[in-house]
Order: structure tokens, then sequence, then C-alpha cells
């Protein structure tokens, strides 16, 4: 593909709560996941994050991560998703 | 470095917009599974589609996965059985279509598209018997589909076979009435048909194609409708401007699958087909979204207008983001598959004859439209020659999926379920064109053809 880079953007939203980016970052760090860059706004006290993440030597497919951040998504009451950089380089850059 | 704004307008297309990958089609080639035997045929292609699209499914996922975008089918396109079975020493060409369904289902894969002959200028012996066998097979079968390419710019039109097809459709409704003549919606008759189209049930691998090929169709026109949402008001200069880049992220995004699909099956990437592919759901329907451009219902006067416009800057959108566009590319305006344009017809206010109006400017034709069961087979041959002579004459792709509904008339509903959606049965004009079609012989070629 076009990057060598193996990052992805994690996006987190829904009703702000005590301990969102605590839980995210401590179920990352788990699996081996660094954080590069993260920021959060709260638009009409909806709260998003955007984490940009280094996967290392995960491979998204071929792990559990999705159904982990799922898994956490629904015991905070937010949507989490992941996907990797090259799908927004692609859509936004020419 | 992409902005926070960007990844969140990325996530609104696929969590609110209905940004999907309708289809990644592999193309395989059939040409080498010619035997004078059947069995021996039938053997050689199913072993040869098992083996090169075992991984087709499992790919499709993990890619989906790993870039959080839904790849909603993964099917299989061959070359035209008429071909490919013309050795076989037999009349009934329905094996062929048992044996395509055993494998699509041992792959996975949820149609495969293929059970097809090019008849543009003429019959072999092979064209007829595929045709001859086409009502038995897809209701024999769950997921073959079969196209008949009727006519060309090239060769003009072949009124033989559009008076043949006429009866076969009948004949295919007649056989799965059961299921609300469901084979018709698995049978489409071309003018210029595309030979590396993705998209069923038009799908097949033309005899120019190489060995495989991974063919990606995109759709998205909930993301379109969105774009347009924020210029309201705005000229028309601007609308086209805005579904230019609407268009360019969306065949961008189908870019990528595509790429990654062909490098991990060591296939190679054949075309992007930028449709908008609209299906039942609310939110994804072309016709909504040509009532963004200001038009009360879609089928008013307007609709035609409207829909060129917005079929020729999704072209213009995507052929900037990739440089490999093929299949059908533009807007489809299936009845059946849109919600907006199910509302429209059941109001009245989207006819037949409108509807063959914006097949001049649409991408491909009559899609998925239910119509009397009594409809003559003289008639919808008819509707197929008119059709067949938009395409040839305006040099572009039409089609016809009709789907004479046994038992049902105007007024009444039919439903086909799924992607496939229901449909109010529409009203055909009576008037008799038997002595038309039963003329038969080749209308001749245009004039502008002649471009050697």
């Amino acid at each position: 593909m076009d990057s060598n880079k193996n990052t992805a953007v994690i996006s987190v939203i829904g009703k702000d709560r005590v301990g969102i980016i605590a839980g995210v970052a401590t179920l990352l760090s788990q699996n081996d996941i660094n954080i590069n860059d993260i920021s959060q706004t709260i638009l009409d006290g909806i709260f998003t994050m955007i984490m940009m993440v280094d996967l290392k030597d995960n491979v998204i497919e071929n792990s559990d991560i999705v159904e982990k951040l799922n898994a956490l998504g629904e015991e905070l009451g937010v949507t989490i998703t992941i996907q990797h950089t090259d799908l927004f380089d692609r859509m936004h850059r020419i | 470095m992409i902005t926070d704004y960007e990844i969140l307008e990325t996530m609104k297309m696929f969590n609110e917009q209905h940004l999907d990958i309708r289809t990644i089609t592999m193309g395989i080639s059939l040409m080498d599974c010619a035997a004078s035997s059947v069995d021996e045929c039938c053997n050689k292609i199913y072993d040869k589609i098992v083996r090169y699209a075992h991984d087709l499914v499992a790919t499709g996922e993990a890619i989906s996965k790993k870039y959080g975008v839904p790849i909603i089918n993964k099917r299989i396109s061959v070359t035209p059985i008429a071909i490919v079975a013309a050795a076989c020493d037999t009349s009934d060409y329905t094996p062929f279509a048992k044996t395509l369904d055993r494998a699509a289902k041992e792959c996975g894969v949820n149609f495969v598209g293929g059970f097809s002959a090019l008849v543009q200028k003429g019959y072999t012996n092979s064209d007829m018997k595929l045709i001859n066998s086409i009502p038995e097979a897809l209701a024999s079968t769950d997921f073959v589909c079969s196209s008949i390419n009727l006519a060309s710019t090239r060769t003009g039109i072949n009124m033989d076979a559009v008076g043949d097809m006429g009866r076969i459709i009948k004949k295919t409704a007649e056989l799965t009435a059961d299921r609300d003549a469901l084979g018709c919606a698995k049978l489409v008759v071309f003018a210029n048909a595309p030979e590396d189209n993705p998209f069923m049930a038009g799908a097949f691998l033309g005899p120019g194609e190489p060995e495989c090929v991974i063919n990606v169709g995109i759709s998205g026109p909930g993301v379109v409708k969105h774009a347009l949402e924020s210029v309201r008001g705005a000229d028309l200069g601007t609308v086209a401007e805005t579904i230019k880049k609407a268009a360019f992220k969306i065949t961008r995004v189908g870019e990528l699958v595509a790429r990654e699909a062909s490098e991990r099956l060591h296939v190679p990437f054949g075309i992007i087909d930028l449709s908008l592919a609209p299906t039942p759901a609310v939110g994804d329907s072309v016709a909504r979204l040509l009532e963004e451009f200001g038009l009360e219902t879609c089928g008013t006067w307007g609709t035609t207008a409207a829909l060129a416009m917005l079929n020729d800057a999704v072209k213009k959108g995507g052929i900037m983001a990739s440089s490999y566009v093929g299949g059908l590319s533009g807007a489809f305006i299936p009845v059946s598959e849109d919600e907006g344009m199910i509302a429209a017809a059941a109001s009245g206010s989207l006819r037949l004859e409108k509807l063959e109006a914006m097949t001049c400017v649409c991408s491909v034709g009559l899609d998925m439209i239910a119509i009397p069961g009594d409809t003559t087979a003289e008639t919808i041959s008819g509707i197929i020659a008119d059709e067949m002579a938009l395409g040839t004459f305006n040099n572009k792709t039409t089609a016809v999926r009709l789907i004479p509904v046994p038992g049902k008339t105007v007024g009444d509903e039919v439903q086909f379920g799924g992607l496939l959606g229901y449909a109010p049965i529409m009203e055909v004009n009576k008037a008799s064109c038997a002595d038309f079609i039963h003329r038969g012989g080749r209308i001749p070629a245009p004039i502008h053809s002649m471009r050697n």
C-alpha cells in the first residue's frame, strides 16, 4: 500500500462519562499499541475523542482488537472504531 | 496529517450515510474448461472456480475489518457459459447453472454471474441452447445470474433475440411464480454490455478479459445526498462541484479496497465501478438524492435533467480518483431496490415512460420493475426493443430487468426481500406492438458506429 506506517485512527463517540480515556488507554497498552496523538472535544454534549495509534506489529484483522474495543465501547456506552490510517490518506489526499 | 474534521466526516459516511463497498467481484475465465462431455466440463468449471475463489470471502472480510469499511457482497463472474459449453454434446444447459450454483455456495459468495450469451449480431447454436435453458436454470438455482447482450452500437439490434427474450422472461416468471417471479430478478438483457461489470445480475467476464481479475463496485447515494444537503439553494454549478468531491472520496475507498484485495489474492486489479447503487434502506436512495436537487417527487419534470447532471458529476469525480474506472459507472435507478423510487412509483409520480427517459442519462436502464403478470411476451419485447435502441443509438449501456409477476396487477405489491427489495406493480401501455416484434431480423447499426 501507499505507506509503510502501521498506524490507525481510533475514534470514540458517545455520551461523556468518567473513565473513557482511561479505559481505552488501558486496553491499548495491554495490547502493545502505542498512542501517538490524542484529541478530544465535546460537541452538544457528545463526547468525541480521536486517537492516532501505532499498531507496531499488530495486524488489525488478525488480532481481536476490534472485538475488544467493541466490548469496551458497550461497557462505556460509547461507539469505538479502529481504522487503518491508509483509508484516511486515500480518501482525503490526492 | 489528517484533520479531526476529515476523520469525523469519514466516520459519518460509514455510520450514518450508508457508505459501503457494494461488491468485490472476482472474474474467472472458464475458457479452458471446455470439454465434449457435460460432466467433464462441469467438473472443470467447479474445480476452477473453487480453486481461484476459495479465499475471496475471507479476504473481503479481513479488508473490511482493517479499514472499518463494510463490504456487502463478495461475488464471482465467469466467461459466458454459451462460449464455455459450446463444445458439449447436449441441448440442455441447466447442469452448467447448477454447477455454478454449487461452486458459489462452496465459496460462500452470494451471486455468480455469467449464465450469459453475447448475441448482438446473431445466434450460435450454443447461444440458442443457453437462452432456451434460462427459465429452468434460474428456477432450479439460487445464486446464478443470467445476462444476454442483445445489441451494440457497432452491430445494431438483434430483433430475433429481442423477440425470444420476451418469451423467455415470461417463462422464467411462470417457473418461479411461487416466489413472485424471483427468477426474473436474476435475468437482465443489455445493449453495449460492459465486459468487466462487477454488479449483478449483469456481471460476466468478457472474452477480452484476463484469466482472473478483481473488479470492485462501490456505492454511496447517501453520502452524495448528505453533501448536497450542505449546499441547499446554491446554484447548479456548486451542486456539480459538491457531487464530484463526494464521488472522489467514495471512489478512493473503492480503489484502496480493490488494490488490497488484488494484492492479497495475487490476482490483477481490473476496474472500479463507481456506480451509485441504492438499497431499500432509508437514506440509501438515488430517488431521494434527486429530490434533494429541488424536486417534490422523483419522476416529476426536471428529474431527467437532475439525473443527467448527477450521473456526469459522479463520473467526473470518480475518474479523478482512479485511473481504472469501468463497468457501468454512474447512477443506478432500480425501482424495487430504492426506497424513494418505490414511494414515487406508488404515488403515481414515477411512471414507466419517465423511467425510460431517465435511462437515456443514467448508467443502466429499466431495472427491477414489476409489471402485471398478464403483460404479453410481445409487449415485454417491445419495451426491450425501445431500451436497446436508446443504448445502441446513444452509444451507451442500457439494460432491462422486468418482472412480470404472475397473478398480480396494477395496485398490487411484490416482495423480493433483502437487497432486491419490494415494488408496486407498474402500469404498462397495452396497445399492441406484436406485428413489429414478429418482423424479426436486425435493426442496422446507427451511422455514427462507422468510426473507422
